[in-house]
Formats: C-alpha cells, sequence, structure tokens
C-alpha cells in the first residue's frame, strides 16, 4: 500500500511538473562584478540539475544546483572561460548535464532536422505548385 | 455506499459508450435512422453517467471519507474545501477520471449542438468518439480505479502535496483537459467524415466550433500553468520546455496550423485533405502528451517501471486511435475532393506558410522532447535536450509566423497583391519602427532575441490595430482574428520583456537595507503566522524605487507538517509595465555564525503582458465560436 502510494505521489509530481524539492532554496552570493555574475547564470541556464526532473541548475531549488551554482561562481573567479567550465562538468557527469545538446555524432539527426524538415515541406510546397501551374 | 455507486455508473459508462461506439456505426452502413440516433442518446447517458461518478468521488472527498483509498492519498480534515474540490483530479486516478468526464462532455455536445449537422456525419462522429470513452473508461477501471476502497478505514488523510494547494494549480488542469480533449471531438468529426462514402468538402467547416473550443480552452489552460510556475515555483521563470509543457504546447502548435487552415476550407474549399491530417494529428499530439505525462516515460528515462501496466495499455491506445486514423485516411483521403487553385501570393499562400512553419516547429518540439528515449533506446546513450536546444530552434521557426500574421490577413483569397498592402501597411511599419527603436533606448542590447520578439510583438500588435481601424465599420466579423492575433502581440511583447528580467538573489537579516540597482530594499520584520493547514514564516519588505516609496511586500516560506515539505508564497508588486518579484528562502549561517535569509529580488519588465494577451487569445477563440453557432442561426 505505502509502496503503491509513493508511486502515485511521483506520477502525480511528474504529471503536475514539480520539482521534488522546494523547500530548500538558498543563495549563493552574487558576483560582485555584474558581468561575472551574467556569466554566471548564463552558464547556470545550460546546465541540468542532475538529481531534479528537467530543470536547468539556475530554476532549481535542489541542494546540488546550488552547490553548483556556487562551484561556478567559484571557477569564474578563478578565470576560467565559460566553455571550461561546461567541459569540467561534463567530463564529470556526462552529457546527459547539458541542456544544450553537444553537436556530435548522436545529436547530428536532433540538430539538423528542424531545419530538414523546414527544407522537406518547402519542398513539397514548391513541387505542388509547379504541378498545380502546369496542369491548370 | 456513494462511492460504490460512482464505481458502478462508470461501469455503466464503459457498456453505453461500447453501444455509442457501435450502434450508429451499424446505422448508417445500414441506414437505419433510429440506430444512428440512438448514438446520441448513449452520449447522454455516458456523459451523466461519468459525471455522477465524479461528483461520487467528489463526495468523498469534501466528507473526509478516509475509507477511499483516494481520498486517503490526497486529502486531509484540516484541508480547505477548494483543494478538497480540486483534490479530486490531483491524483493520477483523479485526473484520468476528469480527462473521462470531458471526453464524455464533449461527445454530449456533439449529440446535442448544431442541428443542421448531416445526420451520418455525426452518427458516425458519435461513434468514434464512443470509441475513444471506451478505452479510456477502459484504462480507469482496469489500471486505475479511483474508486477503491481501504480496509480498515483511517482516522486522517495525507494531505495534498502542498504546491497543489494553490488556485492557479487548482484550476488549470480542468482547462488544460478541456483543450486536450477537446481535440477528440474534431478528431472523431474527422474520422466521422473519411468514414462516410460521399462526403462534402463543405462539411469540414462542421469541425470549426470543436476545434475553436478546444483552441482557446488549450490557450488559457497553457497560460494558466506557466502563470502558476512564475508565482509558485519563486524562480521568475514561466517556461522552462520541460517536457510536461512541451506535451501541452504540441498540440496547441498542431491545434493552431488546424484553425487556420479551416478558415481556408472552409472558406474556399481548399487544403481538404490536409485539414482531415491535422485534425488527426492535433489528437493524436493530445494522446501522446497523455501518454508521455501518465507513464512518467520522459521525466526520467530511467522509471519506466514506474507503473508499465499504465503506460502499456495508453501507448495500446495511442497506436490503435493514430495507426487506426491514418489508415483510414490513407485508405479514403484519395477519394476526397482537390483543391481549387490559387496562387502562391494569396490568403491560401498565407495560411499554407503559417502551416508549414508550425508544423515544422511542432515536429522540432515532438522530435526535440522524445529525442533523450529514442537516442537510449537506440544505443544507450544519454543525452539532456531542454530549454537552450528549443530556443535555438523553435523559436526562430515560429518568428516567421509573427512576422507574417500581420499581412496573410490583408491578403485578398485566391490572388493577392503584395504593393497593395505594403501601401496599406506603411504607417504600421513606420510606427512599429519607431516603436522598436524607443524600445531599445529603455531596454538596451542585452539580448538580442528578446529584442526581435520585442520588435516583433510591437508590429503584430500595431499591424492589428491598423487592421481594426480599416474596418471599424464592419469589424465583428473579423473580431476573433483580431483578438487571437493582437493577443499574441501582446503575449510576445510580454515574453520580450522577460529576457530584460534583472535578478538579484542575496542574503539578508531583519532591519537590514539593501540598495540594488535603483531599487532598495528593507526587510523590516519576519514573523511567524498560521494558516489552516500549514505554519509559515512571512517578510515583510518595504521597497522603494529611486527614493520613492513602492510598496510593502510580504513573500511566505509555508511549511506543511502533514506533508512534512513546504512552498514559498512569492510576492508580486506590478504596475503592468514591470514586475517587482520578492521570494523569501530558507535560513543560512553566515561565515561568523549570524543568522540570515536568502531572498531573490527580480525586476520582470513586461511580464504580466504574457497572460493578458493570452487571455485575450482565448477570447478571440470564444468569440469564433460563438459567431460561428449565432450566425448559422439567422440564414
Amino acid at each position: 500500500m505505502i509502496k503503491s502510494a509513493g508511486l502515485i505521489f511521483i506520477l502525480m509530481g511528474l504529471f503536475l511538473l514539480i520539482p521534488l524539492s522546494v523547500w530548500a532554496m538558498s543563495a549563493e552570493n552574487a558576483l560582485p562584478d555584474p558581468a561575472q555574475e551574467e556569466r554566471a547564470e548564463k552558464v547556470g541556464s545550460e546546465l541540468r540539475c542532475v538529481v531534479c526532473q528537467s530543470e536547468s541548475i539556475n530554476d532549481s531549488q535542489a541542494e546540488m544546483a546550488h552547490d553548483m551554482r556556487i562551484l561556478i561562481r567559484e571557477k569564474i573567479k578563478g578565470g576560467w572561460t565559460d566553455d571550461q567550465i561546461l567541459g569540467y562538468l561534463r567530463d564529470r557527469y556526462g552529457d546527459f548535464i547539458l541542456l544544450r545538446p553537444p553537436f556530435q555524432t548522436n545529436t547530428y539527426v536532433l540538430w539538423l532536422l528542424p531545419f530538414g524538415f523546414l527544407m522537406l515541406a518547402a519542398g513539397l510546397l514548391c513541387l505542388l505548385f509547379r504541378r498545380r501551374a502546369r496542369g491548370g | 455506499m456513494i462511492i460504490e455507486l460512482g464505481h458502478f455508473a462508470v461501469i455503466l459508462a464503459l457498456i453505453t459508450s461500447l453501444l455509442q461506439a457501435s450502434l450508429p456505426l451499424i446505422g448508417a452502413r445500414k441506414n437505419i435512422l433510429s440506430l444512428m440516433m440512438a448514438g446520441r442518446a448513449a452520449a447522454f447517458t455516458s456523459f451523466f453517467l461519468v459525471v455522477f461518478g465524479f461528483f461520487a468521488l467528489m463526495f468523498s472527498h469534501v466528507t473526509d471519507d478516509f475509507s477511499v483509498m483516494n481520498v486517503v492519498m490526497y486529502s486531509h480534515t484540516q484541508k480547505p474545501l477548494l483543494y478538497k474540490i480540486s483534490g479530486v483530479w490531483a491524483s493520477h486516478e483523479g485526473s484520468m477520471l476528469l480527462w473521462v468526464l470531458i471526453l464524455t462532455g464533449f461527445g454530449a455536445s456533439l449529440a446535442k449542438f448544431v442541428p443542421e449537422m448531416p445526420i451520418i456525419l455525426r452518427a458516425q462522429a458519435l461513434a468514434v468518439q464512443g470509441m475513444i470513452g471506451f478505452g479510456f473508461l477502459g484504462f480507469i477501471l482496469f489500471t486505475s480505479n479511483p474508486f477503491a476502497r481501504v480496509w480498515p478505514p483511517l482516522a486522517e488523510g495525507h494531505d495534498l502535496n502542498p504546491l497543489l494547494q494553490d488556485p492557479g494549480l487548482a484550476f488549470h488542469p480542468p482547462f488544460l483537459y478541456i483543450g486536450y480533449v477537446g481535440f477528440s471531438s474534431v478528431f472523431a468529426l474527422a474520422a466521422g467524415l473519411l468514414l462516410t462514402r460521399d462526403a462534402d468538402a463543405s462539411w469540414v467547416k462542421w469541425l470549426r466550433p470543436w476545434a475553436l473550443a478546444a483552441w482557446s480552452s488549450l490557450t488559457f489552460g497553457i497560460a494558466m500553468g506557466s502563470w502558476w510556475a512564475y508565482y509558485e515555483l519563486g524562480w521568475g521563470g514561466w517556461w522552462f520546455w520541460d517536457p510536461v509543457e512541451n506535451a501541452a504546447l504540441m498540440p496547441w502548435l498542431a491545434g493552431t496550423a488546424l484553425v487556420h487552415s479551416l478558415a481556408a476550407t472552409h472558406q474556399r474549399l481548399v487544403f481538404m485533405r490536409w485539414t482531415i491530417l491535422l485534425a488527426v494529428v492535433a489528437f493524436s499530439l493530445s494522446l501522446l502528451g497523455t501518454f508521455l505525462v501518465r507513464s512518467g516515460i520522459l521525466t526520467s528515462v530511467h522509471t519506466f517501471a514506474v507503473d508499465p501496466a499504465r503506460g502499456v495499455f495508453v501507448l495500446a491506445l495511442l497506436a490503435l486511435a493514430v495507426g487506426g486514423a491514418l489508415t483510414l485516411y490513407a485508405w479514403r483521403a484519395p477519394a476526397l475532393p482537390e483543391s481549387p487553385i490559387f496562387a502562391p501570393i494569396s490568403r491560401e499562400g498565407g495560411i499554407l506558410l503559417n502551416n508549414l512553419f508550425l508544423c515544422t516547429a511542432c515536429a522540432t518540439l515532438v522530435f526535440g522532447t522524445l529525442y533523450p528515449l529514442l537516442l537510449n533506446a537506440f544505443d544507450g546513450e544519454i543525452v539532456s535536450v531542454g530549454a537552450p536546444y528549443f530556443i535555438a530552434t523553435v523559436i526562430p521557426l515560429l518568428m516567421p509566423v509573427a512576422a507574417l500574421m500581420v499581412i496573410g490577413p490583408l491578403l485578398q483569397w485566391h490572388q493577392g497583391d503584395l504593393h497593395q498592402i505594403f501601401a496599406r501597411l506603411k504607417y504600421a511599419i513606420g510606427i512599429s519602427f519607431l516603436l522598436a527603436l524607443g524600445a531599445i533606448y529603455f531596454v538596451g542590447f542585452k539580448s538580442i532575441l528578446g529584442l526581435v520578439a520585442l520588435a516583433l510583438g510591437i508590429w503584430v500588435v500595431i499591424g492589428t490595430l491598423v487592421n481594426f481601424y480599416d474596418n471599424r465599420n464592419n469589424y465583428i466579423t473579423i473580431l476573433p482574428r483580431l483578438l487571437a492575433h493582437g493577443g499574441l502581440g501582446v503575449a510576445i511583447i510580454g515574453m520580450a520583456g522577460s529576457a530584460f528580467s534583472v535578478n538579484y538573489t542575496l542574503t539578508m537579516k531583519p532591519h537590514q537595507v539593501n540598495e540594488l540597482g535603483s531599487y532598495r530594499i528593507e526587510l523590516a520584520a519576519l514573523d511567524e503566522i498560521k494558516g489552516p493547514n500549514y505554519q509559515a514564516e512571512r517578510g515583510m519588505f518595504h521597497v522603494w524605487h529611486n527614493n520613492e516609496f513602492i510598496a510593502t511586500m510580504t513573500p511566505e516560506q509555508r511549511f506543511y507538517p502533514v506533508q512534512g515539505s513546504g512552498v514559498t508564497d512569492v510576492a508580486i508588486e506590478t504596475n503592468l509595465l514591470r514586475d517587482v518579484y520578492l521570494a523569501l528562502g530558507g535560513e543560512q549561517e553566515e561565515a561568523d555564525g549570524t543568522k540570515v535569509r536568502s531572498v531573490r529580488f527580480n525586476i520582470n519588465p513586461l511580464v504580466p503582458w504574457i497572460w493578458i494577451g493570452a487571455a485575450i487569445m482565448a477570447m478571440g477563440g470564444v468569440c469564433s465560436v460563438w459567431l460561428s453557432l449565432t450566425r448559422r442561426a439567422k440564414p
């Protein structure tokens, strides 16, 4: 009974797009330099909170996301570039942590498909008009 | 007792929906009028039976009947009445019952409204609606029974997730579901049309009221959900490209393409096959959304086993509905009439372009959302496809739609003249350009994408206003379009505004004053307060802007002891040009041991217009349904 209750609860949570932990919102002190702080937020928006559902670490109130936000700010203070920070975390957590999937063999299809869809549909339309013009 | 009656009613509804699925179909085949009419009676009966079942469950929730499993899991005696009611659809089982309630409601509406609809079309559509109802009632009864008892009865329930104890969230699922499920009637009518041998091209117009009703409700439901995320999650964001959000956006994009294509079919008898296909696709995406959300398959690729029975059941329904409809389409669509000829530059051409971009965006969204799953299934690799991907792909695909939506409706049917339109729009172009330049002065260059969106939003609003002015003596017929297009323009301005929001996270102790840009905030007091079923800490903040006092704001951190969890209750002060957004966080300890509170302070320019715009859009849809119903009344 209790076990299925837990499952139902999880399902309900999934359904209503609820982050599982919302209580622990805690602030990391912002970097004094606004340009650096902006970079920190930019990097944070590219990273998935790995213990949450599908939130970026900026949007997550989980403890782990909090720690990662602090880590990013420390690295920026230490003079790392955005790409170095993302690469560092990717080495540790894998591609899963990147919300923007890298352009590589297993994502060529993903990145090229929107363009492919558009070209295909536009091509079909042109063909249709051509045929129409000839037929009519 | 009442819960068993409710359960029994739903079992009866399963039987009546089986009758609804079969009798009218036989009647249509053999041309027996009484059997065709029986579908209507069956549709009404199914609806009333499910209404009874639904209210039986609601009764148990309201009266705290802790011998019902569903009530034990999601209710509590101390829970406010509003949330005892909304708690009915907070659970998986209850929300599926709401799904079916709305489904049978749409079935009843198909049986009742638009008396001049051809009898055979109505009969076949009711049969298809009955099949869907049968499938989902079976799903409820066999995998997700909300009427189950628990023995022995408990004295107290587990209460509802505090995040759901909020009016915005309590009432957004019904709207969302009316939108989702409303496309079932469009689907049923499309299938009914395909099933009829000598279907007339003009029959497509019967799909319109249902498509527009579903579209309006979905627009409103999505907007409500995003508003809730904005004020309840405490981060100032309003759209996260979360799979669950995407699941609602997919049918919305297809539905938007559908209402445009329907308008063309209705007026000019063009794109009949395409419109039918879109009707099938829109509901298929609703079903896909239901499957993704219900199975929990997407949110985590590892937890398909959460409840395989449910996932597999919905997947089977999805495969049957989509596969059946597409087979029917492949078989019957070639017999449908050809489109009349039109020039590429014409209203029809504009609608094609609209459909081209909307459908590409929709396909990208579907594919991007499913990609992690597909990749994982093929070679076990795991990637995330999140907001940055969708912002880089879906948004650029939707921007041309916004740019063209002012021009398209001005084109003549059959053959349009662009020169004439640019002559009519020269002032709109000039004014938008100047306003966009002015906006750059205010918001700066922080986000290029935001600036482009802002300019587009201004263009759509100004273009729509000019269009209204040109037709000021006879605007009633184009009012739905003006509202829908103008509302989207307004919403785009709001969305663009959020790209320029300024966020501060800081720690404060009582009586501390902080200068944040041109704002100054003081944490004047920190109080403990008691709610009906929660305790809260409330911060009292005074906020100044350029030394002028704006407001006293009181964000809270609520804690619900029964659930052992809490929520942030954000304080928002708006003057419609910007929201001051304040959230109180948890307690932290400084290095020297003093206790401080984390505080989030955002300035979000223009953001309220997202939801005002969405409400205007939904009104446009409602207006169109109303016009199409009343205009037909007086021929």
